[in-house]
């Protein structure tokens, strides 16, 4: 197989927040019936991780499972264990109507982080990002000016950002102007 | 500006992150059917003045389709809910008449 190379190779910007695509990212879009315990069993064995409460994401070592919708889940994990995962998980789930696929290089994924962060999130998708609505563990996907996206806030204080890999340029330039250095509102408590 | 609560996920949405799916709880009229029965599922939708029955996909959002329950005319939100169903909960109907007492929207009033 051809080398893996991320969406922006790294590409990173410092302003009010810090942006970095993640490089090298692991993420296996899982779909089955959340609730099924066969299913959570799967999820905890493939990553240590518990199923999800909605609109929670569970980050357990180096993995993270975001919920996404009542049937889906996002796993995040390293790049290289993700092909393996996606067989755990499939041979785990045969017979349910379950579905693991392995999307690392179909999304693109950032890290935001600083004291800005929020605010640039808050200028750039229709969610409240104020400490008080939005804090550690909760996941929203939403619109990323003009594309989809999902953002959750990890315990270090970092956000991550997921979105489509054709989408990736754009959303770092997008966060890249939000998050520059001369244009703080200061909006956010 | 208009405010769904997605079933689905929980999520206040504002409308830009909806996608409009037309009118609710239209009944396919395929082949075998008579051509007024057909053409009226083509061509023909309630345009109310009022208490309106809609379907909306939380599109930048979980994806999930929903129905919602809405007033055109003040865009008053009556509330919304699941798509895996043929016609408004009673749940639903109650919030309506609650608010436009004597409201029919189709067969449903
Ligand atoms: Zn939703």
């Amino acid at each position: 197989m051809s080398k893996a190379v991320s969406a922006l190779n790294g590409a990173s910007f410092s302003g009010m927040a810090d942006v970095i695509e993640t490089g090298l990212t692991g993420m296996i879009t899982l779909r089955g019936a959340l609730s099924d315990a066969t299913f959570q069993q799967a999820v905890v064995d493939a990553t240590g991780c518990a199923v999800p409460a909605q609109r929670k994401v569970i980050q357990v070592g180096g993995n993270v499972v975001v919920w996404m919708s009542p049937d889906e889940l996002l796993i995040v994990t390293d790049h290289a264990k993700a092909p393996a995962m996606v067989d755990t998980l499939s041979a785990a789930l045969k017979g349910q109507h379950a579905l693991a696929v392995n999307v690392s290089d179909a999304r693109a994924c950032f890290t935001l982080k600083g004291v800005g962060a929020r605010e640039t999130l808050a200028k750039v998708a229709p969610v409240d990002f104020d400490g008080a609505a939005f804090s550690t563990g909760d996941v929203r996907r939403s619109r990323l000016a003009q594309v989809a996206g999902a953002v959750w806030l990890n315990a270090d204080g970092s956000f991550t950002i997921v979105c489509f890999r054709s989408v990736g340029q754009y959303v770092f330039d997008l966060l890249k102007t939000a998050a520059h250095p001369l244009s703080a509102v200061n909006a956010l408590g | 500006m208009l405010i769904l609560e997605c079933p689905y996920c929980g999520v206040n949405a504002e409308e830009t992150e909806l996608s409009a799916g037309g009118e609710a709880h239209l009944k396919r009229f395929g082949p075998g059917s008579s051509d007024d029965n057909f053409h009226d599922y083509l061509f023909v939708r309630e345009n109310p003045r009022g208490v309106h029955l809609e379907r909306w996909r939380h599109a930048n959002g979980c994806g999930k389709w929903f129905h919602a329950a809405r007033c055109t005319t003040t865009l008053e939100v009556f509330g919304t809910y699941s798509a895996q169903t043929t016609e408004p909960p009673q749940e639903i109907k109650d919030k309506i008449s609650a608010r436009r007492p004597g409201w029919s929207w189709r067969e449903f009033s």
